[in-house]
């Protein structure tokens, strides 16, 4: 079974601060994981390290296949690898960020063409029509030209994952991608996260939505001080928790 | 008081002579600051630390020296060095290496007033640091340092009169020489200030344009 992607003893520091203490995971081709915790729970860094945004070690990280940011030498040791190297593997792996991330001089197609055009080298006539294609999947055919500042949190965000599925990602991260919304506007990008997971994307969720992790996940990883503290099927995580740890963080979202 | 109007009138031609010569020190020595100050500001933004200290010792050394010591030195001192350079060729690397220092300090700013949001989301898509800077970060600078640059820009128009003192005939020197001429101080200098005035106000004007045309909706 080729794993999608294949996290072993990671570690990641800042300075003295030990956020990542060894995760072993894996991201099957098709599955949507979500990954619940605390704050501080690492499980936003860990994201970050799967396509090297953070540049993680020890420990590995595996996405299709490739190395994410370093080569293995033959005699074991892990060297940064060169940046064009990074930059294509970074291609098969989209991320959507809590804080949106649209580039505010670019209009909303401009924003989804652009790596497409200049990274991958695609016609710009072809990237539009994708791009249309996105907007229309995302619900928002009638903001092609629009600039970011012109729409609510909600649509940003949309049109961020529109953005990142225009790079016809392997797998998609989801960094807290409601966490900086209105309530009023969850509902609406959870909906094009859904349809996501229904056309079979592979899904990386860090989340906070407790009912969009029971809905949709395959699976369910709940991280605690740096350690993945229990996995398994949503109803197993939320209906029948081993740990103290994820009951008590459960407890808090029953209120 | 000694203004006379016939003088005044008379020392017009030879004031707007100068004034040529003072457009195209500006003109020359913008462009030039512009473009050592965009090098300057990458180097002091890399995350190579030594591109970023040689960087740093570059717009501390030429904020700190007087733009008058550096023609002073350029001009009189290289020659002791067998080095001797055109008093024109001397203002514009005067006053280019000084612009940039200022240009590599208001776009050091611009460059980290960008959330750092916007780097990570093109580095996500596969987008190289260069590709990334150019663009991504460097249109959105554009539209925040346009004024200072401005600014920075009407300050070196207006520190070409310290060039009067290594013998170019710019504006200023201009002036000085019709009030040697004519035996007359109030008018030629009435007509010089007025005329530095006639070359900000269009530039001031200008920035304004480019605002609002630049102006993210």
């Amino acid at each position: 079974m080729s794993h999608l992607i294949r996290v072993s003893g990671l570690h990641k520091s800042y300075g003295p601060l030990h956020v990542l203490k060894g995760i072993d995971m894996t991201v099957e081709p098709g599955e949507v994981v979500c990954v619940i915790g605390p704050s501080g729970s690492g499980k936003s860094t860990l994201l970050n390290c799967l396509n090297f945004l953070e540049p993680y070690g020890p420990g590995e990280v595996w996405i299709d296949g490739v190395l994410v940011g370093y080569e293995k030498k033959p005699d074991g040791s892990m060297v940064k690898v060169a940046d064009h190297k990074l930059n294509a593997t970074r291609t098969a792996i989209g991320i959507v960020f809590q804080q949106f991330n649209l580039f505010p001089h670019l209009s909303v197609t401009e924003n989804i063409i652009e790596a497409p055009v200049r990274v991958r080298k695609i016609p710009a006539q072809q990237a539009r029509d994708k791009a249309r294609e996105l907007l229309a999947k995302v619900g928002l055919a009638d903001k092609a030209s629009a600039y970011p500042s012109q729409l609510s949190g909600g649509q940003q965000q949309r049109v961020a994952i529109a953005r990142a599925l225009a790079m016809e990602p392997k797998v998609m991260l989801f960094d807290e991608v409601t966490s900086a919304l209105d309530p009023e506007l969850v509902g609406e990008v959870l909906g094009v996260m859904k349809g996501l997971a229904r056309d079979g994307m592979t899904m990386f969720v860090v989340t906070h939505e407790m009912a969009f992790a029971r809905e949709v996940a395959d699976r369910v990883v709940f991280m605690a001080d740096g350690e993945i503290v229990e996995q398994g099927p949503p109803s197993e995580i939320f209906g029948n928790p081993r740990s103290e740890r994820l009951r008590n963080f459960l407890g808090r979202f029953r209120g | 008081m000694d203004f006379q109007w016939d003088i005044f009138v008379e020392a017009i031609p030879a004031l707007l002579g100068g004034a040529w010569l003072t457009i195209q020190l500006t003109i020359i020595s913008v462009a030039i600051g512009l473009m050592l100050g965009l090098i300057v500001a990458l180097g002091r933004v890399s995350a190579n630390p030594v591109t970023s200290k040689l960087a740093a010792a570059y717009t501390t050394a030429m904020r700190g020296i007087p733009l008058l010591v550096t023609l002073m030195f350029l001009y009189y001192g290289l020659p002791s060095a067998g080095l001797q350079l055109s008093a024109f060729t001397v203002a514009v690397i005067a006053l280019a290496v000084t612009n940039a220092a200022y240009v590599a300090e208001i776009i050091r700013a611009g460059i980290q007033s960008i959330d750092r949001g916007q780097m990570r989301a093109a580095r996500s898509l596969g987008m190289s640091y260069g590709l990334a800077m150019r663009r991504i970060i460097l249109p959105q600078v554009v539209r925040r340092v346009l004024p200072p640059i401005t600014n920075e820009s009407i300050t070196l128009l207006k520190n070409t009169a310290l060039v009067s003192t290594i013998a170019l005939s710019e504006l200023l020197r201009s002036g000085l020489e019709v009030m040697t001429w004519k035996a007359n101080t109030f008018s030629p200098f009435a007509g010089v200030a007025l005329i530095y005035l006639m070359m900000t106000l269009p530039m001031i004007w200008f920035v304004s344009r480019l605002e609002k045309r630049y102006a993210i909706p």
